[in-house]
């Protein structure tokens, strides 16, 4: 087998107008573009060679035109992919990423398909935790400074950034097989947070034997750590008027007005990103002389999921995603540490519980229906949210007839969503957005804002900010994001979840 | 010799360009614009502790990869922040290899002032050329 994927393509820089936060996409919708529905459109095979299935993209009419270019080549790329199946998915928020774009799904067929890092992400299982509190805003707004500083200090963020934690080898490597489950027997949290984490925080079938020691080098020492970039902690207030669907919230423990969470954005740091390197080094190598495969882009190397590399890659992947999931429960560890000393009562006494842990950077073996069909897939999802809908198995039992919580963050000037997938969202095999997606470079927005600006005017609107990196604040900049509500919208408009509260920050800590 | 950060590169990690009349002075200024990428000054960083770098590749562009990922180990693996000096770039048996020097210190907010923590070394649009004058080369760090 010799496979050419599809003809290289020179990609088009998306360009903005000079105005800060102005983005407009000059690019048109790709040629033979057809509407399905009021938010699902379709792009057909023939708009790039060798796309064995069309490009399905999820969005309404502003978000569609607010795309680049780029994302339309990319999943184009995507589409080329042997054993994709059905399509290549794009979600609301997509924008230009590595290989996939960064709001991209492609499930492949596992006997004849590829595992791709450029489906997953460097970041593997980076992802979403909500806590849900019972204090109210009245409580914590004259703690609010006290508890953002405290979980500034607590809560490593930035440049080289340690957790408190001092893994020996053997001690980290449990954690790549256990995940938040080697956290909560350490006592840094309880098994209800695993019940409410995805995959109780613990991904079977990780072998520690598929990492390199540059991997453990890396991240042993890195639980419990932010990073920086897009990676942040906020304290939110979910107001009464933002609260969508009062009786899925309450199921949710959303019962107070102006009740208080906190939700945080991370993932598996630098070991996740080492993983994915070696192996995309890796399937660089393999990829032409042992499985005659070529991509016309280098960040969609892939091998066959069913080879030895594609099921190392599988493997390795799982420890980075289980690290992930420890990485987020040592930081829910410390935010009770630090609400409890704060507020002066146990974390406990606060009603400091997990609502839903979710990641979007995976790829898994599900099961879905495919033309009537029961089928075994490998989803990739990158800069996706698994949104499973009510009846799903592997729900946690008190939301199995209510849908699986979605957890979409925005950006750290607006808002943020839970939602609950439906479904309906079998045909992104039950997928969502995770994000607000960006529009303007990180280069652009530190030119165009001040960290310190932004700092101050947001503490004004009452939203009190620490970062390790005031440039790194300019860059996460709200005007740099889509419009959030105007990306959950769309999810809600395509039938792939459903809107249940907004929460509003009151605190952040930005890496 | 020099560096510049691209405005228009991908919208959510960051795009260098960079430049020199061999390839030596080429990688020396991409790890330059690579450690900037984490602090703002590379002055504020002293030559205290020495490492020595070492990597090979079969392509350029894959050995410039190689060459910036070792700044990034050593910054998660050991909380260092170095640049490179007396970069040499030669062939090497089934491609090329290069060798440098790398200075600096540990991290130290309190003297460096942070920028983002660049956590990877992409694919995406990286190309190491020859132009008329020396050698050019582009590259995205995921942050």
């Amino acid at each position: 087998m010799h496979e050419q994927l599809g003809p290289r393509h020179a990609t088009a820089r998306f360009r903005v107008d000079g105005a800060p936060g102005a983005a407009v996409c000059l690019m048109p919708p790709p040629p033979g573009i057809r509407r399905v529905s009021e938010a699902v459109w379709e792009v057909p095979t023939s708009f790039q060679a060798g796309m064995r299935v069309p490009i399905r993209v999820f969005a309404t009419d502003a978000l569609l035109q607010s795309m680049d270019d780029a994302v339309f080549r990319q999943a184009a790329n995507v589409a080329t992919l042997p054993g994709i199946v059905a399509a290549s998915h794009v979600m609301p928020d997509a924008h230009w990423g590595y290989g996939f774009p960064i709001g991209g799904v492609a499930a492949m067929d596992p006997r004849s398909g590829v595992i791709s890092p450029g489906g997953i992400g460097f970041d593997i299982n980076c992802g979403m935790r909500l806590v849900l509190t019972r204090l109210t805003l009245e409580e914590v707004r004259p703690k609010l400074r006290e508890l953002v500083d405290r979980l500034y200090d607590l809560v490593p963020a930035g440049v080289g950034s340690r957790g408190f934690l001092t893994l020996s080898a053997k001690e980290f490597a449990e954690v790549l097989e256990q995940g938040a489950g080697w956290c909560v027997r350490r006592g840094l949290g309880n098994d209800d947070d695993l019940d409410h984490t995805e995959e109780r925080g613990c991904i079977a079938g990780a072998d520690p034997e598929t990492i390199s020691p540059r991997a453990v080098e890396r991240g042993h020492h890195q639980l419990g750590t932010l990073g920086s970039g897009n990676h942040y902690l906020e304290i939110q207030v979910a107001r009464p008027e933002n609260v969508v669907d009062p009786t899925i919230a309450a199921r949710l423990g959303i019962t107070l007005p102006n009740q208080i969470a906190v939700m945080f954005h991370c993932g598996s740091r630098g070991f996740g990103h080492q993983v994915a390197s070696d192996y995309l080094q890796a399937f660089l190598r393999a990829m032409k002389p042992k499985f005659g495969l070529e991509t016309v882009d280098r960040e969609l190397a892939c091998a066959p999921f069913s080879s030895s590399e594609g099921q190392s890659y599988f493997a390795a992947m799982k420890c980075a995603a289980n690290v992930s999931f420890a990485n987020r429960q040592v930081i829910l560890h410390r935010i009770r540490e630090v609400f409890g000393a704060v507020l002066g009562r146990p974390a406990s006494e606060l009603g400091m519980r997990t609502v839903y842990d979710v990641a979007h950077n995976t790829a898994k073996l599900e099961t879905h229906v495919v033309d009537g069909k029961r089928r075994e897939l490998l989803v990739h999802r990158k800069g996706a949210t698994r949104a499973f809908g009510p009846g799903a198995p592997g729900l946690p039992r008190g939301y199995a007839d209510i849908g699986q919580p979605v957890i979409i963050g925005g950006s750290m000037e607006t808002g943020s969503y839970l939602l609950t997938g439906l479904s309906s969202g079998a045909t992104t095999f039950f997928s969502t957005a995770h994000g607000s997606g960006r529009t303007m470079s990180r280069t652009k927005a530190k030119k165009s804002f001040r960290g310190r600006d932004l700092q101050h005017g947001m503490e004004s609107r009452g939203i009190y900010v620490r970062t390790a990196s005031y440039s790194g604040l300019a860059e996460e900049a709200g005007a740099a994001y889509k419009d959030i509500d105007a990306v959950v919208a769309a999810t809600e408009l395509a039938g792939l979840s459903h809107r249940v509260a907004r929460f509003t920050p009151i605190g952040n800590v930005k890496g | 010799m020099g560096f510049e950060f691209v405005e228009d590169g991908v919208t959510s990690d960051v795009t260098l360009r960079a430049w020199g009349p061999d390839l030596g002075a080429l990688f020396t200024a991409a790890a330059d614009a690579t450690v900037q990428a984490m602090v703002r000054s590379l002055d504020s960083i002293e030559p205290a502790l020495h490492k020595q770098a070492s990597v090979k590749a079969e392509a350029l562009d894959l050995l410039l990869l190689r060459f910036l990922e070792e700044l990034i180990f050593w910054k998660d693996a050991s909380r260092l922040l170095l640049r490179a000096t007396a970069v040499r770039v030669r062939p090497s048996a089934g491609g090329y290899a290069a060798e440098a020097e790398l200075c600096g210190e540990p991290i130290d907010a309190s003297k460096h002032d942070l920028e983002a923590d660049v956590k990877g070394v992409t694919l995406h649009g990286l190309r190491v050329e020859p132009t008329n004058t020396g050698w050019v080369a582009e590259v995205t760090l995921d942050v």
